[in-house]
C-alpha cells in the first residue's frame, strides 16, 4: 500500500520488528488492556444485574436475547466512530463503544443461565424454605456460573480484539502500530498483528483455564460445546 | 465556497450544513449516493456473500466429517474456537505479505470466520436426530445415506439456519474492517470520515446504518426461509 515490498521475508522482518521494539509492544499491550479492562468493567455492571434479574423473573426473553442479536448487527467500527463524533478522541469514547459490545453476550448468557435452571431445583429450594434471595444466590447463581462464564469469555476476546481497531479513534494500543503503516512499515505493522492475536488467544486461554479453577466440580460443563463457548442460535 | 471555513476534501460542493458539519445531512448522502454510498453497499455485498457461500461449504464438509468421524469433532472445534479469538484487524493484515492485496486478503479472514460459525452449529444440527428417530429409519430399512438426507438432514435445518444467521450478521459486521487494508465496503466510508481533521459525522452514520440494515434484512429473511422450509416447526411451535 505504500510502497513496502509485501513477500514471505516481511514475517522474518515482522519477527526482528518484536525482537527489537519488546518496550514499545509491552507499553501498547498494557494500555490495550487497560482500555479493554475498564470497557468489560463498565459492561460487567450494566449487564450482569440485569440478565440476572430478567433471568430470575423469567422475563423479557425477546430484550435479552435481541439485545446480543443487534449488537452482533453493530460493526465495531461503527460504533467507535459514533462514540467518536459524540463524546472526542481519546480514552472514553472507545471505552463506552467497547462497554457496548461486551453488553450484548455478557446479557445473554446472564439470562439464558439463570433463566434455564430447573424449576424443580428452585420447586425443592422453595420448598426447603429458601427465601427468594436464597433461591438466587444460593440455587440460580451458582448453576448459572457455567454460562455467566461463557459470556464473560465470549465478550472480554471480543473487547481485546475490538481494542485493537480502537486504535483508529485515538484510543492508543497495539493497533496504533497497525494503523500507522507510514511510520512502522510493513513489518511493523504485521509484527504488531503477530502480537495482537497472542494477547487475545491468551486471554481466551487464561479466562478457560480460571474457569476451569473456579467452577465447582458439581456443574462442570460436559458438553464440549458449552466447554469451548461456541454459539448456538439463541446465544452469545 | 470559496474560503468559507475549513476545507473539507472530497465532499465536493458542500452545503451549509455539511461545511458545518451538522447531526445529518441529506443532501450530502443524496449528492453522494451514487458516488461513494451504493458502491460501497454493492461492494459488502459481494464481500459477504461470497464469503458465507464459501464458508458454508467448507463448514458443511468439516461438519459431515465430524459427524461420520466423532472423534475428529473436538479438535475442530478447538481450532475453530481459537481462530475466532483473532482479531480481524491482524487476520487482514498478517495475510498481505501472503496473498498481497488482493481480494484473496479480503475474502480468507471473511471466510474463515463464517466457518467457525458455522461449523459447530451444523454439527450441533446433524447430531439433533434423536435416537429413537434413527432407529425407525433403520428399522424402515433406510441406508445410512438415506437416513442422512431424509432424516438427518430435515432435522438439522433450523440449527444449520439459525448458525447462518449468525454467520451473515457477523461477516456483514466484520467486512467492514477489510477497508484497512482496501478501499472497498461500508467500512472504507467509515473510516476515510474518522481519518478526517473533524470526523465527518453523516459519511459515518449513513455508511453504518446501511450496514446495520443490511445486516438486520439477512436477519429477518432467514427467519422467513426457516418457516418455509421448516413447516413442521410452525405446527409444533410453543
Amino acid at each position: 500500500m505504500i510502497g513496502d515490498t509485501a513477500n514471505a521475508h516481511t514475517f522474518v522482518e515482522a519477527l526482528r520488528f518484536i525482537v527489537d521494539n519488546p518496550q514499545l509492544l509491552f507499553t501498547k499491550a498494557v494500555e490495550q488492556l487497560e482500555l479493554s479492562g475498564a470497557a468489560l468493567g463498565i459492561a460487567l455492571l450494566i449487564a450482569l444485574p440485569v440478565g440476572i434479574v430478567l433471568g430470575h423473573l423469567h422475563r423479557g426473553s425477546g430484550f435479552a436475547i435481541g439485545t446480543s442479536i443487534f449488537v452482533r448487527a453493530l460493526p465495531s467500527i461503527f460504533l467507535i466512530a459514533v462514540f467518536l463524533t459524540v463524546l472526542g478522541l481519546g480514552f472514553t469514547n472507545n471505552m463506552v463503544a467497547l462497554a457496548v459490545l461486551a453488553i450484548g453476550p455478557i446479557l445473554t448468557n446472564a439470562y439464558l443461565g439463570v433463566e434455564g435452571v430447573d424449576r424443580d431445583a428452585v420447586e425443592a429450594a422453595r420448598g426447603m424454605g429458601l427465601s427468594a434471595r436464597g433461591i438466587l444466590t444460593k440455587i440460580e447463581l451458582p448453576l448459572a456460573l457455567p454460562l455467566l462464564y461463557i459470556g464473560l469469555r465470549v465478550a472480554a476476546v471480543t473487547v481485546v480484539a475490538t481494542a485493537t481497531i480502537a486504535a483508529y479513534a485515538g484510543g492508543g494500543g497495539l493497533g496504533d502500530i497497525i494503523a500507522n503503516q507510514a511510520t512502522y512499515r510493513l513489518s511493523g505493522v504485521v509484527g504488531a498483528s503477530l502480537c495482537v492475536m497472542a494477547l487475545s488467544a491468551g486471554v481466551w486461554v487464561v479466562l478457560i483455564a480460571l474457569e476451569r479453577t473456579v467452577t465447582p466440580r458439581g456443574i462442570r460443563a460436559v458438553r464440549v460445546q458449552a466447554a469451548l463457548g461456541t454459539q448456538n442460535e439463541e446465544g452469545m | 465556497m470559496i474560503a468559507a471555513g475549513p476545507v473539507i476534501p472530497n465532499f465536493g460542493q458542500g452545503s451549509s450544513c455539511v461545511t458545518g458539519d451538522n447531526l445529518f445531512c441529506w443532501d450530502w448522502v443524496r449528492q453522494h449516493w451514487s458516488d461513494t454510498l451504493q458502491p460501497a453497499l454493492v461492494e459488502h455485498i459481494e464481500l459477504t456473500a461470497i464469503a458465507v457461500v464459501i464458508g458454508s461449504t467448507l463448514a458443511f464438509g468439516l461438519a459431515l466429517l465430524a459427524h461420520r468421524r466423532r472423534r475428529t469433532e473436538q479438535p475442530i472445534s478447538i481450532v475453530a474456537a481459537l481462530v475466532y479469538t483473532i482479531p480481524s484487524v491482524a487476520l487482514f493484515q498478517i495475510l498481505v505479505p501472503i496473498t498481497g492485496y488482493s481480494n484473496a486478503t479480503l475474502e480468507i479472514p471473511l471466510v474463515a470466520y463464517t466457518l467457525v460459525i458455522l461449523f459447530p452449529n451444523f454439527v450441533a444440527g446433524f447430531n439433533a436426530a434423536p435416537p429413537e428417530v434413527l432407529e425407525a429409519a433403520r428399522g424402515m430399512g433406510l441406508t445410512r445415506n438415506q437416513t442422512f438426507t431424509r432424516v438427518e438432514l430435515p432435522l438439522a435445518l433450523p440449527a444449520m439456519i439459525g448458525g447462518l444467521r449468525i454467520a451473515v450478521v457477523s461477516t456483514i459486521a466484520i467486512a467492514t474492517i477489510a477497508a484497512t487494508i482496501s478501499e472497498k465496503g461500508l467500512g472504507y466510508p467509515i473510516f476515510y470520515a474518522i481519518g478526517l481533521p473533524t470526523p465527518f459525522k453523516t459519511e459515518i452514520y449513513s455508511a453504518g446504518a446501511l450496514a446495520v440494515g443490511l445486516a438486520l434484512l439477512c436477519d429477518g429473511a432467514l427467519v422467513a426461509v426457516r418457516r418455509f422450509v421448516t413447516p413442521w416447526s410452525r405446527a409444533a411451535a410453543r
